[in-house]
């Protein structure tokens, strides 16, 4: 077959080939494509802030309402402990940290069925359509984040016993690592859901499960002790232990626990680029 | 001149879905009845694709088989071929839109293609705003489109609504701005899917000028189209593909445009037949069109211009409507239209009062009228001043016949003339001495 190739010299800027190897991922291009980051990140942010005043408040009504639900259901029916933080506050701090990384999985894994209609007619980097929507995400964040830290102060002047610790100051390496995590399961789904289609209607439910093997709802130290071995396998277990544990000042969270989540979340990232890159080639084949 | 292009053994492969079939479900159910040795459920039939059993292998389609194209600096080629010869295929491949199965492109410099304008133009955000955005996705960076800004708000000619959002456009300008983003890209290399059959008329002639000062600046483009004039009048080089292979590569673009136009099916001939039952109306359903001679039969090869040769038209009528139109257009081998024909042409006295059900219109096509040449014929149907039945154009139900010979009784005219038609008019002569 390549006996006949006419041409031998390496002055071509763009050689298009099968994709062969597993290995085969662009970065430089992405890097080349980071205007485009940008421009999805305004256009997002732009729809949404011409949205009517129900879409912002939205953001703020469903932590609150959520945050209330689970301090009736889980606080006063089944009396989970809650390490004598008050209620609100942990089901807050919980549902804050969840919703981030909920959303952004649920966005990220539906990146190819949302997008076909454009990966079918241009070409671009396809990595940076879940790099902006972890982005974007991070304006709801913050939404439900300064709202927690008003519910935050009000307790804390109230004389409430959560201390701050200077773990706050690692805040930030907590959401890159969240969004690194949601970008990575997500893109990851969405792979596999070029294949199986119907993987996007479990998608809510697997979500579902996922938040009920993290500590949003309950304390790490609830956890069985033969069973936190694997629990901690769970990355988003640290991810929400740490930032109880930077505003309350409790936790049962180790130092090796955080080492091995952040190795986990690298990890799914990994197999999900290189997942990602391998079926955005022929993606356009299978719909 | 160097190759800016470099097409090598392509080929493409899609699968006819026997494994995987999109859903979880679907692949345990295939599974399942594996187990049970049963037929899977699921597997495909293609009867669409029987036809073509050179293309399919087992459960394999091959798009493209084993392409090989050099486009060299500054070539404007254009590449045509029915539906479903592998243009688009090719096109996507060029684009990055999917991945060949084998073999490779190189290309040199940049690349742009324009499958669709407007390609992930968002209602909410402003003209301005996609333009922004657009751009970002064709592969400029963020200055570029601030440089090239005016030029292409000015281009577009939305100037006054910039600042509103699309979703407030008439398609029209929408169309416009759309293109004008892709037509300030300024690629090394351009490659157009027909974005030309978009806009008024106007509008397409600007896109056209356009697309000719891109060519005439030097540039490489690669274009797609169904319209052949325009293929004609851009092209400096053209390629045919038929079924997944280029059949044809000429620097002489007229000779491969007529070889589409009279070759546009293996079986291109005398006789189109409905097969699968399309163009459907009440008012009028075509189920054939041919051409026959005195004898009924269809004329097969060429024929002479004092040969008769009938239209035959047979449909489907369903309703009865006054303002059914039935007729045909004759396009020689040139594409030009040299005249077109309806059934109501006469005296209102002389239309056959139609009935419902099967029908045939027929007529004879004027002996001594066409020159020696290939001729296409289309077929025309309209609801006087309300609808096209079938529009002109666009794929017509046709038919091909050739003239050659016959032109006159005369000894001294048994050659080709140069002309469009060459009719025998009856001289007359008198001595005015």
């Amino acid at each position: 077959m390549t006996d006949h190739v006419q041409s031998t010299s390496s002055d071509w800027d763009m050689v298009i080939k099968p994709k062969t190897g597993w290995f085969d991922i662009n970065l430089g291009e992405l890097w080349r494509y980071r205007d485009l980051i940008g421009m999805f990140v305004k256009r997002d942010f732009v729809t949404f802030y011409k949205q009517t005043i129900l879409g912002p408040l939205w953001y703020i009504i469903q932590p609150l309402f959520t945050t209330i639900v689970f301090t009736i259901i889980f606080g006063k029916v089944a009396k989970i402990p809650t390490d004598s933080i008050p209620p609100f506050l942990f089901f807050m701090a919980g549902n804050v940290m969840w919703s981030y990384f909920g959303t952004s999985l649920q966005m990220t894994s539906d990146t190819f069925n949302t997008n076909a209609q454009i990966f079918g007619k241009v070409y671009f980097p396809r990595l940076t359509v879940p790099i902006s929507v972890v982005i974007i995400n991070m304006l709801q964040f913050s939404i439900q984040f300064l709202l927690f830290l008003g519910f935050y102060s009000y307790f804390f002047w109230k004389g409430a016993p959560v201390k701050p610790t200077y773990w706050i100051a690692a805040l930030p390496v907590l959401i890159v690592q969240m969004a690194l995590l949601g970008l990575g399961t997500g893109i990851l789904i969405s792979s596999l859901t070029t294949k199986y289609k119907d993987l996007r209607f479990a998608m809510g439910f697997l979500i579902q499960l996922w938040m009920y093997a993290t500590p949003v709802v309950y304390p790490l130290t609830q956890v069985p002790e033969w069973l936190r071995s694997y629990y901690l396998l769970n990355p988003m277990v640290a991810i929400v232990e740490s930032f109880r544990l930077a505003f309350f000042g409790v936790s049962a969270i180790a130092f090796q626990n955080v080492v091995l989540s952040w190795s986990i979340t690298l990890l799914l990232l990994f197999v999900g680029i290189v997942l990602f890159s391998r079926i955005e080639k022929t993606f356009m084949d299978t719909v | 001149m160097s190759a800016v292009i470099s097409i090598e053994n392509l080929w493409k492969e899609y699968r006819l879905g026997v494994i995987g079939h999109g859903t979880l479900t679907h692949d345990l159910q295939s599974w399942f009845a594996r187990v049970r040795k049963k037929e899977d459920p699921n597997a495909k039939i293609s009867p669409a694709l029987t036809a073509e059993k050179s293309r399919v292998d087992g459960d394999r389609f091959w798009a493209l088989q084993d392409v090989n194209l050099q486009v060299k600096d500054g070539e404007v080629l254009g590449i045509i071929g029915k539906n479903g010869a592998g243009k688009s295929t090719m096109l996507k491949i060029l684009s990055r839109v999917t991945a060949p199965s084998r073999g490779c492109i190189k290309v040199k410099g940049r690349l742009a293609s324009l499958l669709e304008v407007g390609t992930g133009f968002h209602p909410e955000l402003t003209g301005r705003e996609n333009i922004f955005l657009n751009g970002a996705m064709l592969g400029m960076s963020k200055n570029e489109v601030k440089r090239k800004l005016e030029q292409i708000i000015t281009f577009s000619g939305v100037e006054q609504h910039i600042d509103t959002p699309v979703k407030r456009y008439s398609s029209g300008m929408y169309v416009r701005l759309a293109f004008s983003v892709s037509a300030h890209l300024e690629p090394e290399i351009l490659v157009v899917d027909e974005v030309l059959a978009v806009g008024d008329a106007d509008f397409q002639k600007r896109c056209l000028g356009k697309l000719g000062e891109v060519a005439s600046e030097g540039r490489t483009v690669l274009i797609v189209s169904h319209r052949m004039n325009s293929i004609e009048m851009l092209c400096s080089r053209a390629i045919l593909l038929d079924k997944g292979r280029i059949t044809r590569d000429s620097n002489d673009v007229h000779s491969v445009v007529n070889e589409y136009m009279f070759d546009k099916d293996n079986d291109s001939s005398s006789v189109w037949l409905n097969r699968d039952n399309s163009y459907f109306h009440l008012n009028f359903q075509p189920l054939k069109l041919s051409l026959t001679g005195e004898d009924g039969l269809p004329i097969s090869g060429s024929v002479k211009n004092n040969s008769t040769v009938i239209v035959n038209i047979d449909a489907v009528i369903t309703e009865k409507d006054i303002a059914l139109q039935v007729g045909y257009a004759l396009y020689n081998e040139d594409g030009n239209l040299l005249y077109s024909s309806f059934f109501t042409d006469q005296d209102q006295t002389s239309w056959p009062s139609i009935t419902t059900g099967l029908s045939r219109f027929f007529s004879e096509i004027p002996k001594r009228l066409l020159n020696e040449g290939k001729y296409k014929l289309e077929l025309l149907s309209a609801l006087y001043h309300r609808e096209w039945i079938i529009k002109p154009g666009k794929n017509c139900p046709s038919v091909v016949f050739e003239i050659k010979g016959g032109l006159s009784d005369s000894v001294y005219w048994t050659e080709r003339r140069q002309g469009e038609v060459a009719p025998v008019i009856k001289w007359n002569y008198e001595s005015l001495s």
